[in-house]
C-alpha cells in the first residue's frame, strides 16, 4: 500500500486524500485536525476543541493550522492586526471564503471574540498590548463553554492566563537564496509546543513550513 | 386524507417570465446570454438554449457550444429590483400576489377569474397588461395549488380543476426542486411524478421524512403550502422607525440585516420557521407600501435570517429604485418605517443546535456563522467584517481585496491572468499594512543603494529593521524591479525589491525606493 506521505501533497489534494492524522469519524469530533506534520505536538494529535493556545513568532504556523480546519471544512476569523497574508493563506489551503476577519474591533477587541467565538471554530486574536486579565479569563472560559479553539498571537501571548498550550518556533532556516540570486523557496523550522496537563512535556518537532508548494510537511530531525 | 387535501386546494394562477436573470440583466431572447452563478450557468436565453448551452455547464463548456455567447454577472438583487413593475402590473389584476422568487409569482385566481368572467379571458388580461405595462414576455398557467400552477406556467398550460394529479404525473421527479431527495430516487427507479405519487404516503413519511411526505403530497397534486401552516400571532412581527428616512439601497442593507435577524430570534424562540413573510414600508408622505414573498414555493423548512434578509433588501431595492416613482408619479422621499410581518409560520422541524452546545458539524453551521457576524457588524459597523479575495497585480496590496461580509465576493477579470513581475510563492505569511523603515549596509558599514539602471552598489551584509539589533544577511536575492502606473506621473512609482535572508533563519521582503529602505512583509 502506498504512504499517503510519500507522495507529493498536490497530487493528493487533486485525488482528493487529505492527510489529517485524526480521522474525522464521530468519536474524534471533540478535536480539530492539525497537519499531520504537526500532530506530533498535541498529545491527542489534534486540538482539542475548548482549548486556548498561544503562539508568537510565526504566522506560516498559525495559517498551517487555519488550512487543517479549513479542509475539514471549517470556519476560521482573525480579530486584529496585522492581518495574516491572504495570499500566503490560500498557498496553505485556507479557504478565503470561510476565513473571517476584524483588523479594526479598537476598545471592542474582546466583545468581538467572544461572538466569533460563539460560532467559529478556530479564532485567531492579536489582543492589545494593554489586554486585561479579566478579559483573557473571560475569553478562556467562552472558548471552552463554546466548544471552540481560541489561538492567541502577538505581544500579550506570553502571559495569556488559562492557555493550554504555548508554540513557538525554537530555530529556523530559509532555503533557496544565494549570494545575490535565488529566492525563497521553503523554510525549515523547529516547533516547540509546551503546556499544562496532558501537554506538560515539551514536544518538539521538525517541518518544512512552508515546504514547496505552500503546503506543511515533515522535515528530517537533524535539520534546522 | 388525500381526498380532503386536495379539495383544499386553491385554484393559483402562476405568472412566469422566462430566463428572468439573463433578461434583467439587459439579454434578449433571441440573443445568446447567460448568467453564471459559481463558474457555472444558472440561467441562459432561449437563443444560448438553442446553441446547446444548458443550466449547470461550466463556462467553458457553454462557449464552445456559443462562442458568441454573451456572459452577464450574477445579481439577484437586480433581477428583484427589474422585477419590481411586473409584480405591481399583475397586482393591479389580482390581489394577493406572492414572490416566489424574482420572474416567478403566484397569486389566488378564484376571485380574478369571476371578476373577468373566465379562466381564459383571466389570462388574456394578466398576459396584454403585463406586455403593455413593462415589455417583458411572461408565460402563465392556471392550475389547483401553486406547486401544479407553477409546473403549468413553464408549460403555459391550465390544468382543468381537480386534474393536477394528471398533469404532474408524466413531469421528472427533479421538478420537485429538491436535488438531494431526487437523486436519491431515480437511485431507486423512481423518475416521474407520477411514480412518487404512486409510494404509499406512510411508507415515504417513515423513510424519508416529513419533507419528503410533503413533496410526496405535491406530486400529488394536493395542496402546495405546508400541510401545518397557519397564520401567525401578530406580535411576531418585528418594526423599525428609520430616523434618518431611507432613501438610497446601501443604507438600506444594514437595516435589512438586523431587522431580519430580529426576527428570526423571535421566530426560534417560538419554535417557527417563517414561509412566507410580508415586508412593509411606510414613506415620509404617508405611502404604505407592501409585498409578500414566499419561501421557495414548495419546502417546509422556512426562511433563514439571511435568506429574511435578502428578500427585504432586493425589496427595498426595488422600491427606493422606481417601484414608488410608477404608482405615485415623482418618489416621495425615503421609508421611515419598515416592518417585517411572517404572513405564515410552521412549526420549525429543521436543525435543533445538540443538547451540548455546537454539534461539531463544520460547514453546516452556517446560521450560526451568519448570526455572529452579524452581531459583530452591529457592533462595528458593516465594513469591519470582511473575507479576502486573492486577484491579480504585482504588489502585495493589490492582489489582495477585502470584501465586506455579506457583499458578493466577485472576481475580476483580471485575477486569472499572469502577472509578470510578481513574486514567486511562497507568499509572505505577514503583510505589513504601514510598511517599516529599514537600513541595509554592506559588510564594511557602507550603505546599499540601487541606482536608475538598477546596479546595486555592494552586496548587502547587515540588515536593522527599525531600532533593532542589526543583523547579518546569510542570502539574498535582487533588485527585482517594480515600475508601476509608468503612465500616470502622479502615481507612478519606481521600486526595487529584493528578498532577503539573515542568520536567525528569518526571510523577509524588502524594497528599496526614493533612496529608503522598507520592510514590506515578514516571511515568518
Amino acid at each position: 500500500m502506498l504512504h499517503a506521505a510519500a507522495l507529493p501533497p498536490d497530487l493528493l489534494e487533486r485525488v482528493g486524500v487529505t492527510t489529517f492524522t485524526s480521522s474525522d469519524d464521530a468519536g474524534s469530533s471533540a478535536l480539530l485536525p492539525v497537519p499531520e506534520a504537526l500532530a506530533g505536538l498535541f498529545p491527542e494529535g489534534g486540538l482539542r476543541r475548548g482549548w486556548t493556545i498561544t503562539t508568537s513568532g510565526s504566522s506560516s504556523l498559525i495559517l498551517a493550522l487555519l488550512g487543517a480546519v479549513s479542509k475539514r471544512p471549517g470556519w476560521c476569523a482573525e480579530v486584529g492586526s496585522p492581518l495574516l497574508g491572504s495570499a500566503a493563506a490560500a498557498e496553505a489551503g485556507v479557504a478565503l471564503d470561510r476565513f473571517v476577519r476584524v483588523a479594526e474591533p479598537g476598545e471592542q477587541w474582546a466583545s468581538v471574540t467572544a461572538s466569533l467565538l460563539e460560532a467559529i471554530d478556530l479564532v485567531v486574536v492579536h489582543p492589545p498590548a494593554r489586554a486585561g486579565v479579566g478579559d483573557m479569563r473571560r475569553l478562556t472560559a467562552r472558548a471552552r463553554e463554546r466548544s471552540a479553539v481560541l489561538l492567541v498571537t502577538g505581544d500579550c501571548a506570553g502571559k495569556w492566563e488559562g492557555a493550554m498550550v504555548n508554540l513557538r518556533v525554537t530555530a529556523q532556516q530559509w532555503h533557496g537564496l544565494g549570494d545575490g540570486h535565488g529566492y525563497l523557496k521553503a523554510r525549515e523550522v523547529q516547533v516547540q509546543a509546551l503546556g499544562r496537563g496532558a501537554a506538560a512535556r515539551p514536544r518538539t518537532t521538525n517541518v518544512w513550513l512552508p515546504g514547496a508548494g505552500g503546503v506543511v510537511s515533515p522535515a528530517r530531525e537533524s535539520a534546522a | 386524507m388525500g381526498g380532503n387535501l386536495s379539495n383544499r386546494a386553491v385554484r393559483t394562477l402562476a405568472i412566469w417570465c422566462p430566463d428572468w436573470p439573463v433578461i434583467a440583466a439587459g439579454g434578449a431572447v433571441d440573443q445568446p446570454g447567460a448568467v453564471l452563478r459559481a463558474g457555472r450557468v444558472f440561467a441562459c436565453s432561449a437563443a444560448a438554449r438553442l446553441d446547446g448551452v444548458r443550466r449547470g455547464q461550466r463556462r467553458r463548456d457553454a462557449q464552445s457550444r456559443c462562442p458568441e455567447l454573451v456572459v452577464y454577472p450574477d445579481d439577484p438583487a437586480r433581477d428583484a429590483r427589474v422585477f419590481e413593475p411586473v409584480v405591481e402590473s399583475v397586482e393591479a389584476l389580482a390581489p394577493g400576489v406572492e414572490i416566489v422568487r424574482p420572474g416567478l409569482v403566484v397569486a389566488a385566481a378564484r376571485g380574478a377569474i369571476r371578476y373577468y368572467k373566465g379562466e381564459l379571458p383571466l389570462l388574456a388580461k394578466v398576459s396584454a397588461t403585463v406586455s403593455d405595462e413593462t415589455g417583458y414576455d411572461v408565460q402563465l398557467g392556471l392550475a389547483d395549488g401553486s406547486f401544479a400552477a407553477t409546473q403549468a406556467a413553464y408549460a403555459a398550460h391550465i390544468v382543468q380543476p381537480g386534474e393536477s394529479a394528471e398533469f404532474l404525473a408524466p413531469l421528472p421527479i427533479r421538478a420537485l426542486d429538491r436535488p438531494d431527495l431526487a437523486d436519491l430516487l431515480i437511485r431507486l427507479g423512481v423518475r416521474t411524478l407520477g411514480d412518487f405519487a404512486a409510494l404509499p404516503r406512510a411508507d415515504v413519511l417513515a423513510r424519508f421524512g416529513p419533507d419528503a411526505a410533503y413533496a410526496h403530497d405535491l406530486a400529488h397534486g394536493f395542496e402546495a403550502r405546508p400541510p401545518s401552516a397557519r397564520k401567525a400571532p401578530p406580535d411576531l412581527a418585528v418594526e423599525m422607525a428609520l430616523d434618518p428616512p431611507i432613501e438610497r439601497v446601501d443604507t438600506a442593507t444594514f437595516v435589512a440585516k438586523t431587522l431580519a435577524e430580529q426576527l428570526h430570534d423571535r421566530l426560534v424562540a417560538r419554535g417557527l420557521a417563517c414561509v412566507r413573510i410580508s415586508i412593509e414600508a411606510r414613506t415620509e408622505s404617508g405611502e404604505q407600501l407592501a409585498r409578500s414573498w414566499r419561501h421557495g414555493g414548495v419546502s417546509t423548512a422556512g426562511f433563514s435570517s439571511s435568506a429574511i434578509a435578502d428578500r427585504t433588501r432586493w425589496q427595498l431595492d426595488g422600491w427606493l429604485s422606481g417601484g414608488i416613482r410608477s404608482h405615485h408619479g415623482r418618489p416621495t422621499g425615503g421609508l421611515v418605517v419598515l416592518r417585517l410581518l411572517p404572513d405564515e409560520v410552521t412549526p420549525d422541524v429543521g436543525r435543533q443546535l445538540s443538547l451540548w452546545g455546537s454539534d461539531f458539524s463544520g460547514i453546516g453551521d452556517i446560521e450560526q456563522v451568519e448570526r455572529a457576524l452579524a452581531r459583530v457588524q452591529g457592533l462595528l459597523g458593516p465594513d469591519a467584517v470582511v473575507t479576502a479575495v486573492v486577484g491579480g497585480g504585482r504588489e502585495l496590496a493589490e492582489q489582495v481585496r477585502l470584501v465586506p461580509w455579506g457583499e458578493p465576493r466577485e472576481t475580476s477579470p483580471g485575477d486569472a491572468c499572469p502577472w509578470p513581475g510578481r513574486l514567486p510563492s511562497p507568499s509572505p505569511a505577514t503583510v505589513l499594512t504601514a510598511p517599516r523603515a529599514a537600513v541595509v549596509t554592506a559588510v564594511d558599514g557602507s550603505p546599499v543603494e540601487v541606482d536608475e539602471r538598477l546596479a546595486v552598489s555592494a552586496a548587502p551584509g547587515f540588515l536593522r529593521v527599525e531600532s533593532r539589533a542589526p543583523v547579518e544577511i546569510v542570502g539574498w536575492a535582487g533588485p527585482w524591479p517594480l515600475h508601476v502606473r509608468w503612465w500616470d506621473d502622479a502615481a507612478a512609482r519606481k521600486r526595487a525589491r529584493f528578498q532577503v535572508s539573515t542568520a536567525d533563519g528569518a526571510g523577509w521582503l524588502l524594497a528599496f525606493e526614493a533612496g529608503r529602505w522598507l520592510v514590506e512583509a515578514c516571511y515568518d
